[in-house]
């Protein structure tokens, strides 16, 4: 979907204000925000495309105004209330009401966080072969998805050279959306600033994405 | 009708998100009540980056690259396993790249759509890494945005973004600094900040020890 998350390009949102000798966390609900987020992805019943998606759905004014890991907690509020894990009362109100969805499996514990940490997710086998090699020169498609796609609008219908296959992944337009993990071969493209920016643009500089096998074709 | 109620209900959700301190102890207390949530797993999370994992693993892997070319040229070839040798990293899976800035060509690591980073050898992203004025300058005018962390490159280097939009996780290996043949690889290690590793930052050797 053409989002608030998609930024590439965007113009007005000031300077970036590294902040110097930065926190690891900010605040002792941040902590908690991310503990809670990653234990809840464990419970299985979301697809890491599933929670981006959930991220992107949040209206722009309020992804944009938000801090990230508050952003975190509105998309974790909105799977569990929709994987029925919890209801909008107890979301909002807090109080406790019985039943609603058990975990599928085991809940994650302190003994499996490394082995959680660091698995991160893998390629996965495809039965064909890819399509593109190395050097090959592609054209992004021009798509405009009402769901979940991991092809920013800067980069859609530009023209750009395959730089590496980089093996083959869960493809997130499909897998943001209950349609399986349906893998396909990934591509680093790398496109020239002109290409993407217009003449003005800095000849210094190129810029790659990594994307997935149908967001090409061939030139 | 409707309509009130619809606002109603953003009015209700804004307050909601007004007090984040309440809003996620109200969750975890709920989750942990349910049974759906560990808190002691929160706890050890929250732990691993507070104290395991950070910039410091990829320091160690770069200076590593460094002093040994032979491991530089395993990192360029598969850099997953070159830095789970060093112990980081995230050993049951094959998604890690580094990438080895030149004379020629500088790197700067971007996730225009989130705030994809590699968390196995840099940590959790700080906060500016996820802001919107980085995800959106850093692939049109990156020059710009190295110029706000005080990086002013020659205009004839080439600049060379990386926007991590699928699972790949980057990692940028800094040109050493001439003048640090004699240093340990500990010291070449602390004078890699992460910065340097996401491209917003070149290494620079302190006055002291020059």
């Amino acid at each position: 979907m053409n989002g608030p998350h998609d930024l590439g390009g965007l113009m007005g949102f000031g300077p970036i204000k590294p902040e110097p000798d930065e926190p690891v966390f900010h605040a002792e609900w941040e902590k908690r925000a991310l503990g809670v987020s990653l234990c809840a992805a464990c419970l299985g019943a979301w697809t890491l495309d599933e929670n981006r998606h959930a991220y992107e759905l949040i209206p722009p004014p309020d992804y944009l105004s938000a801090s990230y890991y508050e952003i975190w907690i509105r998309g974790l509020d909105f799977l569990l209330a929709r994987e029925g894990f919890a209801t909008e009362a107890e979301l909002f109100h807090g109080a406790l009401e019985h039943g609603g969805r058990r975990p599928i499996g085991d809940i994650l514990r302190p003994s499996s966080v490394d082995d959680m940490l660091f698995a991160g997710p893998s390629e996965l086998p495809v039965s064909s072969p890819a399509v593109y090699q190395v050097g090959d020169k592609v054209r992004t498609r021009n798509i405009n998805p009402l769901g979940h796609t991991r092809l920013p609008r800067y980069a859609r219908a530009k023209r750009g050279v395959v730089q590496a296959i980089q093996g083959a992944y869960a493809f997130p337009d499909d897998n943001a959306h209950g349609r399986g993990a349906n893998p396909q071969w990934v591509y680093t493209v790398v496109f020239s600033g002109q290409e993407l920016w217009g003449d003005d643009a800095d000849p210094s500089l190129s810029v790659s994405i990594d994307a997935w096998e149908s967001y090409l074709e061939p030139v | 009708m409707d309509h009130d109620h619809d606002d109603h209900l953003h009015h209700e959700h804004d307050n909601h998100y007004s007090d984040m301190q309440a809003r996620v102890r109200a969750l975890e207390t709920l989750l942990t009540r349910k049974g759906l949530i560990d808190p002691a797993a929160v706890d050890r999370i929250i732990d691993t980056y507070e104290t395991k994992v950070g910039p410091r693993n990829g320091a160690a892997v770069v200076a590593r690259a460094w002093i040994d070319p032979t491991y530089a040229e395993w990192l360029a070839r598969d850099a997953t396993h070159a830095i789970v040798s060093l112990g980081f990293g995230e050993r049951h899976g094959t998604r890690m790249r580094a990438i080895f800035n030149t004379p020629e060509v500088h790197n700067l690591v971007v996730c225009t759509l989130c705030s994809c980073y590699p968390w196995a050898v840099l940590g959790l992203p700080p906060v500016w890494y996820k802001s919107p004025a980085y995800r959106s300058r850093a692939v049109i005018d990156p020059r710009s945005v190295l110029a706000e962390f005080g990086v002013d490159l020659p205009a004839e280097k080439k600049i060379r973004v990386w926007d991590s939009t699928a699972e790949l996780r980057y990692l940028v290996i800094p040109e050493r600094p001439a003048g640090t043949e004699g240093l340990s690889e500990a010291a070449l290690a602390a004078l890699v900040s992460r910065d340097a590793m996401i491209g917003t930052a070149i290494v620079r050797l302190p006055e002291q020890i020059r």
